[in-house]
């Protein structure tokens, strides 16, 4: 089944990983157990603010779920040769982000057994029929691909030609699922933080500079642990792409800034205060969003100029800044400062709990065990074709 | 593959027509104004008598007491119907360094609104929670709600609470003729449909001492919240943002 048997056979060190990954999950899955006996109390959240962690981590992976399209566009529009190799490695990240979406939607259920009734009952009036339509899609269509590709590598063909035009609509279906996912926020009245057309721009913005930058991230990774090479073109034309990504997310995040500012309207102020300098004596996120602003510009100083763009030490430290800039942004600061101050003017904290930080983690340990797997078996299929290709 | 870019436009434009026709005659056919709706419940509220009773919370408990509303042990998993809320809180707008003294920082009662657009509504991914087509109540289904907090963060009037916790244990005193509600589940007021349902006004409006809580149909001309509405000025929460509250305010 789909080449299972390429990820159960692998060295030390690859059994060591997938063991700490299944202790992180256990720990998690252990916390959850309580979690579902005991309700959501478990967590910091409140009636002031109740979407936290769990909610931002699943707004920041749709942005890694971004990783694909930007291989698969300049793949098959542009006819980007570099990444030719590389778009299954793309694609395999975003049915592991996908995956954690749909997990981190799961356990932020007060009801859990019930979920079910989202298809029971559709409702296309609600953005969240429709994100389940976007994300469930977007899963399919990549694992379909990824499938398809690999089994056709794997037998030395070309993939079938029915494929084709299902990578092309996974492109705009990409675009669909940043975009669902800010309406998820956008179209909310009362919530002035959120209540900006800017808000789908920037999601593309910040996803397509995070998904490529941990993609270039995971290149380098495998580099190190396996014969496989991205090579060093398709590694800098990521580069650029995450460089014009993050300059634009910067970009559309001042945007903001002055629009709030200058037109002085209070609500519009109070969240960016609330997350940057504190309100009414309540700053817990401060240096977070502060850290995530200094990290953007070291970010932008290493991508903007070519020579340390080019020198792939610095790209990789400069990729990290990139994913730790806009998690602390979107995955925290984004969701919870748009609770803070509430709509009636008050100012209520959140900080999440430790069974809650243990949860998410096991989500996170969820798609880095599929993304290790998927990746085993990708890599594998590649190294048994270069044996058989050199004996031949 | 071979489609041309003039077959995909064709498709593609060939879609959005059929889907834009689809919704043009939905729009077409609903009647501007539902006939079934023969009522318009809506409540008017005299903040001035109110603040007379300083102190009095006998609304909120006659509504949380015949409700069955849990007072969970941790301030931040509260559960409200109605509550008292500063003035500036409940009317931002308003707020401001001349506020009539009156009002500066004096409580006023709040609670769902029961919006004639209500955002809650909107977002509801499984219809857990709607509008009474009859008489405009924005109703709940506790049974059907899978505990997304969409509502939650949709509502500008802060007028939802999640069960953080089983809120059984956590129960005053038992109403035996009115449900309880299970852990991880979104509640709120449904001006009190059970009551109205036997011709009975709701229980905040029956429990005030002052009568500064007036409930009636918007529809009757001659009705008690029409005279008022005609005699007064009233106040809405937040009416710029679309939502069309039904709770009027005379300050």
């Amino acid at each position: 089944m789909f080449m299972f048997e390429k990820a159960v056979v692998g060295s030390r060190r690859y059994w060591s990983w997938l063991g700490a990954l299944a202790a992180v999950i256990a720990l998690g899955a252990a916390c959850y157990w309580r979690q579902f006996e005991y309700g959501l109390g478990i967590t910091g959240l409140s009636r002031d603010v109740t979407w936290g962690l769990y909610i931002a981590q699943f707004t920041f992976l749709v942005g890694v779920a971004a990783s694909a399209v930007m291989v698969v566009l300049p793949y098959y529009l542009h006819n980007a040769k570099a990444f030719g190799k590389i778009t299954i490695l793309g694609e395999f990240l975003a049915i592991s982000a996908v995956t954690m979406c749909m997990l981190f939607i799961f356990v932020d259920m007060g009801q859990p057994t019930r979920v079910l009734n989202v298809m029971l009952y559709p409702t296309p009036n609600s953005i969240m029929f429709w994100d389940m339509v976007s994300l469930g899609g977007y899963l399919i269509l990549n694992a379909l691909i990824a499938l398809v590709s690999l089994s056709a590598e794997r037998k030395g063909v070309a993939p079938p030609g029915w494929i084709k035009p299902v990578i092309l609509l996974s492109i705009p279906w990409a675009v669909s699922i940043h975009t669902v996912t800010a309406f998820l926020y956008s179209g909310l009245p009362g919530r002035s933080f959120w209540l900006t057309a800017i808000l789908a721009p920037r999601f593309l913005a910040s996803a397509f500079a995070s998904g490529p930058a941990l993609l270039i991230l995971l290149c380098m990774i495998i580099r190190r642990l396996s014969s496989f090479d991205a090579g060093r073109e398709a590694i800098q034309k990521l580069a650029l792409i995450v460089t014009y990504a993050m300059i634009i997310n910067v970009f559309f995040f001042l945007m903001e800034v002055f629009t709030a500012f200058y037109s002085g309207i209070p609500e519009h102020k109070e969240h960016f205060l609330y997350l940057f300098a504190g309100l009414e004596g309540h700053a817990r996120l401060v240096p977070w969003m502060w850290t995530s602003i200094l990290l953007a510009a070291v970010s932008l100083l290493l991508l903007i100029v070519p020579r340390y763009r080019h020198n792939e030490r610095v790209l990789a430290a400069a990729c990290l800044t990139v994913f730790f800039s806009l998690w602390i942004d979107k995955g925290l600061g984004l969701i919870v400062g748009g609770f803070v101050p509430t709509p009636l003017g008050t100012v209520a904290e959140y900080w999440p709990t430790p069974p809650e930080i243990a949860i998410t983690a096991a989500i996170w340990a969820v798609g880095f065990l599929m993304l290790t797997v998927f990746y085993k078996i990708a890599l594998s299929v590649r190294e048994s074709l270069a044996a058989a290709y050199q004996e031949g | 593959m071979s489609t041309d870019r003039r077959a995909f436009l064709t498709l593609a434009g060939g879609c959005a027509l059929a889907l834009a026709g689809r919704a043009a005659r939905q729009a077409l056919a609903a009647p501007q104004s539902s006939p079934a709706q023969s009522r318009r419940w809506a409540m008017v509220i005299d903040a001035q008598k109110c603040l007379q009773q300083e102190g009095c919370r006998k609304c909120v408990q006659a509504c949380h007491q015949a409700h069955n509303v849990p007072a969970p042990a941790e301030p931040r998993h509260e559960v409200k119907w109605i509550w008292k809320e500063a003035f500036e809180h409940a009317f931002p707008s308003e707020a401001g360094e001349h506020l009539r003294e009156s009002l500066r920082g004096n409580p006023v009662l709040v609670f769902c609104n029961h919006c004639d657009q209500p955002p809650c509504v909107r977002v509801c991914p499984t219809q857990a929670t709607w509008k009474r087509a009859e008489d405009g109540l924005v109703m709940m289904d506790w049974h059907r709600c899978i505990g997304c907090r969409y509502c939650v963060a949709a509502c500008p009037y802060g007028s939802r609470s999640f069960n953080w916790v089983d809120p059984r244990p956590h129960l005053a005193s038992l109403n035996a003729e009115y449900p309880t509600r299970t852990k991880g589940v979104v509640e709120k007021c449904t001006f009190c449909e059970e009551r109205l349902e036997q011709g009975r006004p709701p229980a905040c409006v029956e429990a005030c001492p002052k009568k500064a809580l007036v409930f009636g149909d918007l529809r009757d001309p001659a009705s008690e919240v029409r005279r008022l509405l005609r005699a007064r000025y009233t106040l809405r929460r937040k009416p710029e943002l679309g939502t069309q509250p039904q709770i009027y305010y005379i300050v």
